[in-house]
């Protein structure tokens, strides 16, 4: 039992609720949303501690026993999720408070940021499937709400479509759930795993494993990405960053729990369906990023390409290929916020997201070109930045699997990352200065502090990827040896 | 029981999938309610139909019945409950803002 | 416009809805031991306060019950977590409860659980999102 655990979804939650009440109090509301955040990142911190010298942490809520209640879990991967979201949330709302507008600030724009980040540290600890949903919906209701704020003719359509999408998901996950609760009759994850271990994983169960993969990959945008590119270049930047920052990574995260604690027993089946389909969703990503001459097209295509890569390390199921995923799972949180914040000064700047009618920035923003670059350069994967380490890894992992081809399209579709991103460097900082500083829409003053801050986070997870190694380690372990998660959620019973 | 069950599941996933096809906003939004419908009772379906006393009678009863999907259809149900009523809003604001609830005209060019 | 001769309804109302305020009360409390509870009493309550506005127009029923409903929501979430956070405090998980028989001088021997404080905490939570939503829809026409 660790009450810990509960802190970094409470937190975000209580500090929402309060908000609420005080309205028209927008200091407050920034400064409670900023102690939040402090909040969870130091509960997070301290949670990856005590997972570093005890194990995995487990919370039954209500006391009641494991495989019966609810229960928490907060395993190392789960942990360094977590303190990831938390940071990148404090950074990407720190680039709210100059950049969303009065407007939005009093229609609740900071209680429901905290309620998404609620949902999706939930979606992060919890140890049952059917929680799993509820914390989906909590982080997904509110993105809906954050996603039409302001309500504009585009954001409205967009909006409609991407509710539309995740309510269908909902439903199917339900479906997967009702599957699964009467073939296994528990939902407490651990005990599933033992469950499934026990009867062995047959044809009905890889179905029901394909049908969650499904649904996940509809979250995560894997293969299934149709609506990802307008719903994300729809709404204002902080909430395009934060979602391409966060809401896959959660649909990701889940599609890593199940396929590696519960339908593990098949890899010559589920794993090579994750890795065509990462395949697939690389190539058509990156054909999506080099095709568009629109910055936020570019960016959410290159969204696409990350999930992509991401689920290439689990589709080679070895050591190598997790250890490679955890570092570009983090390492892709920090540099989508990153981008997608820089994306949105230049747009910001130029009052355009055509990259035609811009050109020569960098003769006014020189910073903001050169941090753009550095950026553009870790998304590649360019030693010695935080993009580098995973992509070898995963790399590693694809060729010691045998899975040759998935290797090649990974590296081939850096190559396309690299061309998209360096377009909008070209066009966007090079060439003829069009634009003086007195003719610029929009200013980088007050925004500069987070993406500074994004970019030294991305050099220093790139040059101390050494200093991580240890924590990684300790989550790829737990990830490859279910054994050690149900030993820590169900003890001596139900084995 | 089971089967009929099962096969009014798939009569409400059929109305609901054919209502989500139309091009009226509304007539979507009351597919997803029917969707919806057909998904508590497949869980309740998927729980084992029984008929037993109620989950909460102390160890003497004998056959009763299991508590779990029933609390999972009241979360899904409340949850789907605000989901829908978002979704009304947000399509009342765009059938406000664009003048028209069919979706077939609601697509606009790119440059807006 | 003509006036709607609604007298019937507005007498009716007045009286259903203490009979419905009652009722969502006597609902809340009996869920502890049988069926019933916040959310149930919650949205009985919520259905008495949608009869008024329907019968009487939105802002005099403002005028006479100036409550903002979103507050209530966040009033009774913080309830509801607050309790949970309880269990923390006596080194207990988050969320367990307790309760005791107490003798108190009018009601008798009287069981006094933590649960009825979080089941208040989801009534007003009930309530602040049903009255939210259903304002939210008949506010602009």
């Amino acid at each position: 039992m660790n009450n810990l655990i509960i802190l970094p979804i409470i937190i975000p939650l209580i500090f929402g609720m309060f908000m609420v009440i005080f309205r028209r109090r927008i200091i407050l509301h920034r400064a409670l949303s900023i102690l939040g955040l402090a909040g969870t990142i130091s509960v997070a911190a301290m949670l990856i501690t005590q997972i570093q010298s005890k194990g995995i942490q487990s919370l039954n809520i209500g006391g009641w026993a494991a495989p019966y209640g609810v229960t928490m879990v907060a395993d190392m991967l789960a942990a360094l999720l977590l303190i990831t979201t938390s940071v990148v949330a404090l950074f990407v709302l720190i680039y709210a408070f100059k950049s969303i507008g009065r407007d939005k600030e009093e229609h609740y724009f900071y209680p429901l940021f905290l309620f998404l980040i609620s949902g999706v540290n939930g979606s992060f600890l919890t140890g049952d499937v059917f929680n799993l949903f509820v914390c989906f919906e909590v982080m997904l209701i509110s993105s809906y709400a954050l996603i039409s704020l302001g309500g504009e003719k585009g954001q409205l359509r967009e909006s409609i479509k991407y509710v539309l999408v995740n309510i269908i998901a909902s439903f199917l996950f339900l479906i997967a759930i009702a599957y699964l609760y009467a073939v296994t009759g528990t939902l407490n994850m651990a005990h599933l795993s033992v469950r499934v271990a026990e009867v062995g994983q047959d044809g009905l169960m890889t179905a029901v494993a394909i049908l969650f993969l499904l649904v996940f990959s509809l979250k995560a945008g894997l293969f299934l990405f149709f609506w990802l590119p307008g719903s994300y270049g729809s709404p204002p930047t902080a909430v395009a960053a934060i979602f391409a920052a966060l809401l896959t990574k959660v649909g990701i995260y889940a599609i890593y729990r199940f396929f590696t604690l519960v339908f593990y027993h098949e890899p010559q089946v589920t794993h090579l369906i994750i890795g065509i389909m990462s395949a697939v969703t690389m190539v058509l990503g990156a054909i999506g990023a080099i095709a568009y001459m629109d910055i936020k097209k570019i960016l959410t295509y290159n969204v696409v390409v990350g999930v992509g890569f991401i689920l290439a390390g689990l589709a080679s199921f070895t050591a190598e290929g997790m250890t490679g995923s955890i570092y570009y799972l983090i390492h892709d949180m920090v540099i989508k916020a990153l981008i997608f914040l820089i994306g949105g000064v230049i747009i910001a700047i130029a009052g355009t997201s055509k990259l035609k009618d811009m050109s020569g920035l960098i003769q006014t923003h020189p910073y903001l070109g050169w941090m753009y670059f550095i950026a553009a350069l870790s998304i590649a994967g360019i030693p010695p930045l935080s993009g580098f380490i995973g992509k070898v890894y995963i790399t590693q992992g694809t060729f010691a699997s045998e899975y040759y081809w998935l290797g090649a399209i990974g590296l081939f579709t850096s190559l396309m990352v690299l061309f998209s991103v360096m377009k909008i460097f070209m066009n966007s900082f090079w060439g003829e200065t069009i634009l003086s500083e007195e003719m610029e829409k929009g200013t980088t003053k007050g925004v500069m502090l987070p993406i500074v801050a994004l970019v030294m986070l991305t050099i220093a997870l790139g040059l101390g990827a050494e200093g991580l190694h240890d924590y990684v380690q300790i989550a790829v372990e737990g990830l490859m040896n279910p054994s050690l998660y149900i030993e820590a959620v169900l003890g001596g019973n139900g084995q | 029981m089971e089967t009929l069950m099962s096969i009014l599941v798939g009569v409400f996933f059929a109305i609901g999938t054919y209502l989500i096809l139309t091009k009226s906003l509304l007539r979507i939004i009351l597919g997803t309610s029917i969707i919806s419908h057909g998904v508590h009772l497949l869980i309740l379906t998927m729980g084992g139909l029984k008929t037993g006393g109620p989950p909460l009678l102390g160890l003497d009863s004998l056959s009763f019945t299991d508590a779990l999907p029933q609390a999972l259809i009241l979360t899904a149900i409340v949850i789907n409950f605000a989901t829908t009523a978002l979704f009304l809003v947000l399509s009342y604001r765009s059938y406000k803002l664009l003048g028209t609830d069919d979706t077939s005209q609601m697509r606009g060019n790119e440059d807006e | 416009m003509k006036e709607p001769n609604d007298i019937i309804l507005r007498g009716v109302t007045k009286v259903a809805v203490v009979i419905i305020f009652t009722f969502a009360i006597n609902l809340f409390f009996s869920g502890h031991h049988n069926p019933g509870g916040g959310f149930i009493g919650g949205l009985g309550f919520a259905a008495a306060l949608t009869l008024l506005f329907l019968s009487y127009d939105v802002e005099s029923v403002k005028a006479n019950f100036p409550v903002d409903f979103k507050v209530v929501t966040s009033i009774g979430v913080l309830i509801a977590v607050f309790t949970g956070l309880g269990g923390v405090f006596f080194n207990e998980p988050f969320l367990t409860q307790a309760f005791q028989y107490f003798d108190l001088p009018i009601f008798g021997k009287t069981e006094l659980a933590t649960a009825v404080l979080f089941d208040i905490g989801v009534a007003f939570a009930v309530i602040g999102t049903a009255m939210t939503i259903i304002l939210t829809i008949s506010e602009d026409r």
